[in-house]
């Protein structure tokens, strides 16, 4: 198999959120990322944000339907690992470090913007999460993260049947959209 | 209700649950009522948000999962590497400069690292209480010392010492009998000599064998073989939190000489709410770092290591248990048995003192 055939299937696999592909992707080139890391001193606590931030950017790409892998996963890894660690940098006011030219890089920019657009909606979800309160916050998360069944959740929560815990369930989710939207309009 | 009604309508169909009549009859609504197609696309796009957020969650985690699974396998080493130490230096040479310019006894040698670095702006607000200029300030006396003594003829033998010309100075307390002592890891970055020396003044070499950059504290062993070892450490160490209002005091090595200092525990975070330490209300100065920090019946609870730059009194002090957690990384490495049992109970205070002032070291270096 060509190295371009086994990379969009590890990159399918990744979208599809398999343990084996992540698996794969990690043992590869995390240590790349990790020299990178603390040879312009960072931790491998950043090593280890910073490239699974960079991990994230690749299974949005892999996850979208646009998507087009136009160069080897390491370098896109490394092209967006190095982009993410230059701006902690210079958000932290650390000193300014010397990042050796020379390795394959491609240009990212783009991309991160989008991402970090992304970041910010989804952290308003988590934040809106985080203010509608319990039971709401469980019963959401049991039904729409961990996906299970209105019987199973009406169990576990203690409601008489499952329609019960339906009515409670869009209560939930009215508030909940209700606070998300209020912050998201606010942010346009 | 209708409201739900609609909403549960909304989910199925994106989730393809409805019968191709219901599809049709939800769909004919949309077209017909603009107020239910906008409800419909803002509850599609938010159902969307939602979806992605879960996804992220589910993402995240399978990240984590490969990351233990991989440092289990040795794959991935969570190296002790010289990146901390590079990092700490770069980080607390502007934050000491800065700190030194804001002491008051610097002002004589205004030098050029002063200058430079006083020009700049700096956001730091935290200090690690590490003395770093008492060397020049010792350059200074010894000039005089010197000058003092050519105009004196003949001039008088000055007592040479056999010591290392140390450039910084801090403060470590023993928590083993044989010679292991705490102290910051920000003291003593970088240092190639490490010297402690008791309050009788005796010195000995020695070298670290635990640092770490995150919870900033690292372990020396004291490798002299002049050093006899203790009997009896007085105080322990605590493992459980310290409760706030508690009563506490340090000694520490802001001068050559042991000094002392009391005040209370003001919460249980440190700086920007960090749970790994405490802030403290007391006053210390560059020199205190690594100090211990013990309350009335003889517990260390925590490791004195930074001030805010800004404010009196508020130092912060990393948590006692941290050491614990040191201990179990180095297990293999080295044999500590920390003093489980302190001795001081009850005492009076010039009695603790007494007792423990025999284990607190100046740590200097260079």
């Amino acid at each position: 198999m060509s190295i371009h055939n086994k990379e969009q299937l590890l990159l399918k696999g990744l979208a599809a959120n398999e343990a084996t592909a992540i698996e794969t992707i990690y043992r590869e080139n995390f240590a790349v990322i990790q020299s990178f890391i603390l040879k312009n001193n960072g931790f491998y606590e950043d090593a280890r944000d910073i490239f699974q931030e960079a991990m994230i950017v690749l299974y949005e790409k892999a996850a979208s339907e646009s998507f087009e892998l136009t160069c080897q996963i390491k370098t896109y890894l490394y092209s967006v690992c190095r982009r993410l660690w230059l701006k902690k940098l210079q958000q932290a006011q650390r000193y300014n470090p010397a990042i050796e030219v020379g390795d394959e890089i491609i240009p990212v920019e783009e991309e991160l913007e989008m991402h970090e657009k992304k970041n910010e909606e989804l952290i308003l979800m988590e934040q809106a999460m985080d203010k509608i309160g319990e039971p709401c916050k469980s019963l959401l998360e049991a039904y729409y993260f961990e996906k299970k069944s209105m019987p199973e959740i009406a169990d576990h929560f203690g409601y008489t049947n499952a329609d019960n815990a339906k009515t409670q369930k869009y209560k939930c989710l009215v508030r909940l959209k209700k606070i998300f939207f209020a912050q998201y309009k606010n942010g346009d | 209700m209708d409201d739900i009604l609609l909403l549960d309508a909304i989910e199925r169909y994106k989730n393809g649950e409805m019968t191709p009549q219901e599809k049709i009859f939800l769909e004919e609504l949309r077209k017909n009522n603009p107020d239910i197609d906008q409800l419909a696309v803002e509850h599609l796009f938010f159902l969307q948000q939602l979806q992605n957020t879960a996804d992220r969650k589910a993402y995240r985690q399978s990240l984590n999962e490969v990351e233990e699974k991989l440092i289990n396998e040795g794959v991935i080493a969570k190296s002790k590497s010289s990146g901390k130490l590079i990092y700490l230096w770069n980080r607390y040479r502007r934050t000491i400069a800065v700190a030194a310019s804001i002491a008051g006894i610097v002002s004589i040698f205004t030098a050029g690292m002063f200058t430079a670095y006083n020009s700049k702006k700096s956001e730091q607000v935290i200090t690690p209480l590490v003395d770093i200029k008492f060397k020049e300030v010792d350059a200074k006396l010894k000039k005089i010392e010197t000058k003092l003594n050519q105009a004196a003829i003949p001039a008088p033998a000055i007592p040479v010492k056999p010591k290392i010309e140390a450039n910084f100075r801090a403060t470590g307390f023993l928590i083993d009998i044989s010679g292991y002592i705490v102290t910051n890891a920000h003291v003593i970055n970088k240092a190639k000599n490490l010297i402690v020396e008791n309050k009788e003044g005796e010195q000995f070499f020695a070298r670290a064998v635990y640092v770490s950059g995150s919870t900033d504290l690292a372990i020396l062993k004291i490798s002299d073989t002049s050093f006899k070892k203790f009997n009896l450490l007085p105080y322990s160490i605590k493992r459980s939190s310290a409760e706030l209002g508690e009563q506490i005091f340090t000694l520490g090595y802001p001068r050559d000489e042991v000094v002392y200092g009391e005040g209370y525990l003001s919460a249980k975070s440190g700086y920007a709410g960090d749970t790994s330490s405490y802030q403290i209300s007391i006053s210390v100065n560059p020199g205190n770092s690594g100090g211990p920090v013990i309350n009335k019946n003889g517990e260390v609870i925590g490791i004195i290591s930074s001030k805010e730059t800004n404010a009196e009194g508020v130092v912060f002090a990393i948590k006692s248990k941290n050491i614990y957690k040191a201990l179990e990384e180095i297990k293999g490495e080295e044999a500590i048995k920390l003093p489980s049992k302190g001795t001081i109970k009850g005492l009076d205070r010039v009695q603790q003192i007494k007792k423990i002032e025999d284990c607190v070291f100046m740590v200097k270096g260079n």
